[in-house]
């Protein structure tokens, strides 16, 4: 039972970190919680279709269906953040200095809370789907099944709580501060599923270039261990990168700066509401 | 929008190849939870195919770190794996799902 508890919790705490995240990002935003809701419940209803469509899916594309398809799901997931982010240099004060002023909900946000509902389903998608074909292994096995699949269920509830943990952590930073942290693990967020990414492309043979390893920091923090599991998903840790991982990490954090101080720079869309400040 | 726009142009950039020929072809077989072999060699410094055939009527998932592989197979399928280039050396992987006793290396020499 505790078996099946780890491997669960261990699958879900990636979706746990991000959904921690994108609440502390969306802090004070009217609405959040309905839309993480929806990006919650259409996470699961994917990961159970993606779950009895695997093997349909693994034998897509001469066998490389699986590997496209969290390639794409990781891709899509990382222009949502860069979008996010963008949106957030843009208005983000206004938002802070509302919180600050009435101390309630705002008004603003709606769409760049559609982009956070994706990357909440996306995460939920990807990870919830190895879940689900996890736990019905164990059904389908029938040996000793309901222990195992308590042990399951309670890897789930652990990940929910390691979100609200994640959550109620990152509200302990100051309001002046909060969206500048968010943005920054946002950021990294992004890099790190841009490198699984590309890792992902290149397993499936789309990419074949560029597959050198660059270093090993196995000695030092291993990726199996929950530490360097949650650095994994947090900056993108990554043991063996290789060089196609590097370009795509630094890529995608050069990318999200350049998009951040051009939108920072431009000239807001709607002038009626705050003078200069 | 332009945004979006700006990042998928990015997206775009990435190289793009056709299939590597010549890759060799290995196989390996899950069956109670167990690789067959539980060793397998392959070249050193070469894109390899393995081919993992899952005979079990559980879900598992074929990973390794070291090799940056991780694949669901559903039961009773087989699926491709693209690994390497391996410098020399062993490269442990595990079934995920019932890592107790699915467990094996790629030797790369």
């Amino acid at each position: 039972m505790l078996g099946a508890l780890i491997i669960v919790f261990r699958e879900v705490i990636e979706a746990g970190l991000i959904i921690g995240i994108v609440m502390a990002a969306t802090r004070g935003v009217a609405g959040r919680g309905r839309w993480i809701t929806y990006g919650v419940v259409a996470g699961v209803l994917g990961a159970v279709i993606v779950a009895f469509f695997a093997g349909a899916i693994s034998q897509a594309f001469e066998g490389s269906g699986q590997e496209l398809f969290n390639a794409s799901v990781l891709g899509i997931a990382v222009v949502m953040l860069m979008w996010h982010n963008a949106w957030m240099a843009r208005h983000g004060r206004e938002i802070a200095d509302e919180m600050r002023q009435i101390g309630a909900d705002v008004s603003e946000g709606a769409r760049s809370l559609t982009a956070l509902a994706v990357v909440v389903g996306l995460a939920v998608l990807r990870e919830g789907s190895e879940v689900v074909l996890f736990l019905y292994g164990i059904l389908a096995s029938g040996t000793s099944g309901m222990a195992l699949f308590t042990g399951g269920v309670l890897g789930v509830v652990v990940g929910a709580a390691f979100t609200a943990l994640t959550y109620f952590g990152l509200l302990a930073i100051p309001t002046r501060y909060i969206f500048s942290v968010t943005s920054w693990l946002i950021a990294l967020l992004a890099a790190g599923m841009a490198a699984q990414s590309v890792q992902f492309l290149y397993n499936a043979g789309t990419v074949n270039v560029l597959g050198t390893t660059v270093w090993n920091t196995s000695w030092l923090l291993t990726e199996n261990s929950i530490f360097g599991k949650l650095l994994h998903t947090l900056i993108g840790y990554t043991e063996q990168p290789t060089q196609l991982q590097l370009i795509a990490y630094l890529g995608t954090l050069a990318a999200m700066y350049l998009l951040v101080r051009f939108a920072r720079h431009q000239p807001h869309d709607r002038e009626l509401a705050a003078p200069a400040e | 929008m332009k945004n979006l726009a700006a990042a998928a142009g990015l997206a775009a950039v990435l190289v793009f190849a056709p299939l590597s020929a010549g890759a060799q072809d290995l196989t390996l077989t899950i069956k109670d939870h167990k690789f067959t072999p539980s060793e397998i060699k392959v070249p050193a410094n070469k894109r390899v195919k393995l081919t993992v055939v899952n005979d079990d009527i559980t879900p598992e998932e074929f990973e390794s770190k070291q090799m940056k592989v991780e694949k669901v197979i559903p039961g009773k399928t087989k699926a491709v794996v693209r690994i390497g280039p391996l410098k020399p050396g062993r490269y442990p992987f595990v079934g995920e799902f019932h890592e107790d006793s699915a467990k094996g290396a790629v030797i790369a020499e």
